[in-house]
């Protein structure tokens, strides 16, 4: 089975800095980790390959230190990985991205299963994975918690819903985007670290993807950022302070008539 | 995907223009011309060419001709979502914003609706005030697919043009959505707190928080039309009911082909809470590491049940198994609004608070005064939760049997 | 303080770390309290390939030595010096394999310890063989093809959990020291019991139980080296587990430490942290240096035996010594600097001076490493 996991490294900060000129992220200097949800996807693409036999290739658009978060997903079972790299590609929204994401896994050939984790703590949008299976022209299931079986090129599997799941079976090959039940990632073993360490990455920048130029970055965007700003703080309030007896009765008062 | 007629081959012969169920061909200077924006890739038409002149390419959609120029491109459209048959209310809160929206910019509302026998849905949406529904009403329908409900969404918007798409950014909403954008390469903002006109431009100034709220961005989309937003439940104030409102239905049906989906739903499961769901909930009630061990949640429920409220927990109250990861509020958790947030022994690290942060008013109960908590709360209580919980919930039950 | 530490060994600290972290703090106190043992941690470490990093590849291992032994054993000792003995006292009783072990029986008994399948312990304490531990009573008698074992080990870390034991015992009670031999035990070998699980007062997510032999037959095979090398067996054993032992202790010193000066940074008398106060600050400095030395002593020792030096004795009893003294010390200030809060069981810093106790106690008392150390000095003086 041919597995592709796509994965984000993304700011594990609540300082941010943004470029003033560009109005996106300036990516350097500020501590990077994998994308939380990504870790789920990595961890249910090994898991996979574990099952079903087969290889996992783990693909990510992003400058070069994102190599750094390819290698921590060959340490944790992963076998092949893919940079996604050019300058060429800096100020992508979630349109630009979806499309040279699929260009890119078009490159790097045939698959059974595409991954992604449900949506990256930066961006918060949830689009990239549906945005990649639209351009691909493949099946989706999105927020899986759960995937019951594969069985004669078909998944069944369980899409979370606001009030519980629903049972879904798609042909393969689909795309699926996972939420945090599907599983517990595992830490990464020495044996994964020490073939991380030696792991080639394989690069592709813009001229190795069929791809559209003008559909590429911040060129390619359809949306524009035009301001960034920070929302005025949350004020704190009234401390109420005396006997857990007197506390509480003050409290309830303040908020009686908002609960009746 | 897309499709073109091989002009060499084509010969004229108008076999493909009968045989399109779309009318998306016609023939021009004999040699036939496909409509993109009709087209549905079908490929009916493929099929009848005797001549092999029209083929599937692997082109992407960016290929797709886009008009320049957007006066074509009016209305304000809402996405009204249904489950199992009922419309669901983040729908009316995105028609009360789409009703301003389309009043500053001096174009209709319409609500979009697909589903099966949804014409009585159909009137509620239009006392909501919208001036036209546009319905789409099939058993192939009933339940949400993501293709099916794409392709027909997609359809809708290339024949009909609305220059701003509205939608809720609930589990169904985000999986649809994101794939229409691609399909007439829209751009899509997802999660906005804040939509509003610039009218000079006629641009849609979409306002969104990233990196967990601690930046808010203000997005437009210059260059594609329609402006595609998602808007999440509680976040707008639902459109006014007005039973003597007036609309028009339009019902659109398509092919087969369109109401394809090669997923297939197989159940619906639900699963039934013990307390309110977290996400709808009023009031919620929450416990952190202060809480010690999962026997003292039962503090923490006690105050939920007498307020008529859910239960969450942070994330470090989890990962000690004290409740499961459908409670925990935060970052990588559920992100909530309620009128209420009682945080009873949580620090009030980052990664909580984005998650509550915009409840109404926030109450926090923990012993360290110096708790990060405290900075967001319209209420603190500095003292032992294991006093003030029995307490306020002694207390509240008294007060709210009156 | 740069350690100089390969690539490999920074590797092999950052996962032991991790797996401290995120997997052994958050259920830290509740093993101790209810005297868990952590079998879900053995299986993450194992799924991490630590449970093999001091034994050789071709058994299955990652082919690391007491360097790397030594930096696991501490990462995971900062969040709970009793989980991280499942793993130690593993390696103290697999020592005896490796070092004496026939390539039959290192192909028998490594893989599975190496994959975490299974579990070791060292068993030499009896009730009336402590320190003085040439008083065996256990007995091993050769019964043709086989030894039949009598007696009773106490104290045993990790009994009744583990599936493989290295069992000290005399095979001649009139030789003394000299007559007793080295046994390879397996949990389920019929005659082999144990005792009931021992309620300490520290380490106590780690279990401890006795041992009791009632004519058990083990295969002669089962026997490591010769008859009479037990006790070499044993003491070259604790030679290469001593920096394990010390290496806890520093691993509990310095979580100890770091919990302390979080905690006197926030909490405020007089109007200011507490670690603004002189005096207190006097201590955080001396503890601080005292962790670093005993670190380096550690590490040196590992690195000694790394590089394939026998002649270990004095300087990993030193190690095992001087950390031991240091963690108690400084796990009972630690618990000072808290204040009333440093007596209470719901904070975490008095499970640390419970847990460092018992490293100046087990593998050797620091009443006997004194003795070693000086019994070497004098020796080496002599001889010049």
């Amino acid at each position: 089975m041919n597995i592709i996991v796509c994965i984000k490294q993304v700011p594990d900060t609540t300082n941010v800095r943004i470029d003033p000129e560009t109005n996106t992220l300036v990516r350097s200097g500020v501590q990077s980790i994998v994308n939380p949800f990504d870790m789920y996807a990595i961890e249910e693409g090994v898991r996979l390959k574990e099952k079903f036999g087969g290889a996992v290739t783990i693909v990510t658009m992003g400058p070069p230190q994102a190599e750094e978060a390819l290698r921590e997903a060959i340490s944790l079972g992963a076998d092949e990985a893919v940079l996604i790299s050019d300058r060429a590609f800096a100020g992508s929204d979630t349109w630009a991205t979806s499309y040279t994401l699929s260009r890119a896994i078009q490159k790097i050939g045939k698959f059974d299963i595409i991954i992604c984790g449900k949506q990256a703590i930066d961006g918060d949008t949830a689009q990239v994975g549906p945005g990649i299976a639209a351009f691909l022209d493949i099946p989706q299931i999105t927020f899986v918690k759960k995937i019951e079986d594969i069985k004669d090129s078909f998944m069944r599997a369980e899409r979370m819903t606001e009030e519980g799941y629903d049972i879904v079976e798609s042909p393969l090959p689909c795309l699926i985007t996972v939420v945090k039940e599907i599983n517990e990632p595992r830490l990464p073993s020495l044996k994964g670290k020490l073939r991380a360490k030696k792991a080639e990455i394989r690069k592709l920048e813009a001229k190795d993807l069929d791809a559209d130029p003008d559909s590429l970055g911040l060129k390619g965007s359809p949306t524009k950022v035009v301001k960034i700003f920070t929302p005025s703080p949350r004020k704190g309030g009234q401390i109420l302070e005396g006997e857990a007896k007197d506390v509480c009765e003050k409290l309830v008062e303040l908020l009686k008539t908002e609960i009746l | 995907m897309s499709i073109k007629v091989i002009n060499e081959k084509c010969v004229g012969c108008k076999l493909c223009v009968k045989t399109c169920p779309f009318g998306a061909i016609e023939v021009v200077n004999k040699k036939a011309v496909i409509d993109l924006h009709r087209c549905t890739l079908c490929g009916a038409c493929i099929e009848s060419c005797k001549f092999d002149a029209i083929v599937l390419t692997k082109i992407s959609p960016t290929d797709i001709p886009f008009p320049k120029k957007f006066d074509e491109y009016k209305g304000v459209w809402v996405f009204c979502e249904q489950k199992k048959g009922v419309v669901q209310s983040v729908a009316y809160e995105l028609l009360g914003k789409g009703r301003e929206l389309a009043d500053t910019l001096g174009v209709e509302l319409c609500g979009v609706l697909l589903g099966e026998n949804m014409k009585e849905e159909a009137q509620k949406v239009i006392h909501r005030g919208v001036n036209k529904v546009y319905l789409v009403d099939s058993p192939a329908l009933k339940h949400y697919q993501d293709e099916p409900y794409s392709k027909v969404l997609i359809q809708l918007i290339k024949e009909y043009k609305p220059e701003i798409v509205l939608c809720g950014a609930s589990s169904i909403g985000r999986s649809l959505i994101s794939r229409v954008a691609i399909g007439i390469h829209a751009g899509l903002t997802a999660d906005c707190t804040g939509l509003d006109i610039d009218i000079k431009e006629r641009l849609l100034l979409q306002t969104r928080p990233a990196f967990g709220g601690n930046i808010m961005a203000t997005i437009i989309c210059p260059n594609h039309r329609p402006q595609m937003s998602t808007v999440r439940h509680k976040v707008m104030k639902e459109a006014i009911e007005n039973k003597h409102h007036k609309g028009k239905i339009i019902e659109k049906s398509y092919d087969a082909n369109v109401y394809y989906s090669r997923t297939r739903l197989l159940d619906i499961v639900e699963e039934i809470e013990e307390t309110v769901n977290l996400t709808e909930a009023n009031v919620i009630v929450s416990g952190g590491r202060g809480i010690q061990n999962p026997e003292n949640f039962r503090l923490i429920e006690d105050l939920a049940k007498a307020l008529g409220g859910a239960v969450g927990a942070s994330r470090a109250a989890v990962d000690s198994g004290w409740k499961t990861y459908s409670h925990q509020v935060g970052q990588t958790g559920k992100t909530v609004c309620p009128k209420i947030y009682i945080a009873c022994g949580i620090s009030g690290q980052i990664q909580h608070l984005v998650g509550m942060q915009s409840s109404e008013i926030i109450v926090a109960i923990n012993k360290d005064p110096h708790a990060p908590i405290f900075t967001v709360a319209t209420y603190g209580i500095v003292g032992d939760l294991f006093e003030v919980l029995p307490e306020l919930t002694r207390k509240f039950k008294e007060v709210l049997k009156k | 303080m740069d350690y100089l530490l390969t690539e490999e060994q920074v590797m092999v600290r950052d996962i032991a770390r991790q797996i401290a972290e995120e997997k052994i703090r958050p259920v830290a106190a509740r093993y101790d309290a209810e005297g868990i043992f952590p079998w879900d941690i053995v299986k993450i470490m194992a799924a991490s390939d630590l449970c093999g990093i001091y034994i050789e590849e071709k058994y299955g291992g990652t082919g690391g030595g007491a360097m790397e032994l030594v930096l696991a054993t501490e990462e995971l000792s900062k969040a709970c010096g009793g989980i991280s003995l499942a793993f130690a006292a593993t390696a103290l009783g697999t020592f005896p394999i490796i070092l004496f072990g026939t390539e039959e029986q290192k192909r028998k008994y490594l893989p599975d310890i190496a994959k975490g399948k299974k579990l070791a312990a060292f068993a030499l304490t009896e009730a009336g063989a402590g320190s003085d531990a040439g008083a065996i009573a256990t007995t091993a008698e050769l019964k043709g093809d086989h030894y039949v074992l009598n007696g009773t080990k106490q104290w045993i870390t990790n009994g009744g959990e583990a599936e493989v034991y290295t069992v000290i015992a005399s095979t001649n009670r009139a030789k003394g020291a000299r007559g007793a031999a080295a046994f390879i035990v397996e949990k389920g070998m019929k005659g082999f019991e144990f005792g009931k699980k021992e309620d300490k007062m520290g380490i106590r997510a780690s279990a401890t139980r006795e041992l009791v032999f009632t004519d058990c037959k083990i295969p002669k095979e089962n026997i490591l080296g010769k008859e009479g090398m037990g006790f070499i067996v044993a003491m070259k054993t604790f030679d290469q587990s001593r920096p394990g032992v010390a290496a806890q202790a520093v691993g509990i010193a310095q979580g100890a430490l770091d919990l302390t000066v979080q905690y006197m940074k926030d909490r405020k008398q007089f109007g200011k942290s507490i670690s603004s106060f002189q005096g207190l600050q006097f201590m955080l400095a001396d503890m601080a240096t005292e962790i670093e030395a005993s670190r380096a002593l550690v590490y040196a020792c590992a690195r000694m035996l790394d590089s394939g030096n026998t002649k270990v004795s004095k300087d990993s009893a030193m190690a095992k010594l001087f950390a031991s003294d240091v963690a108690m010390k400084v796990t009972v200030d630690c618990v000072q600097l808290f204040g009333g809060y440093g007596y209470m069981r719901d904070y975490p810093i008095e499970k640390y001076m419970r847990d460092a106790k018992i490293t100046q106690i087990y593998e050797g008392t620091n009443q006997i490493q004194r003795s070693i150390i000086a019994n070497h000095l004098i020796k080496e003086t002599a001889s010049k």
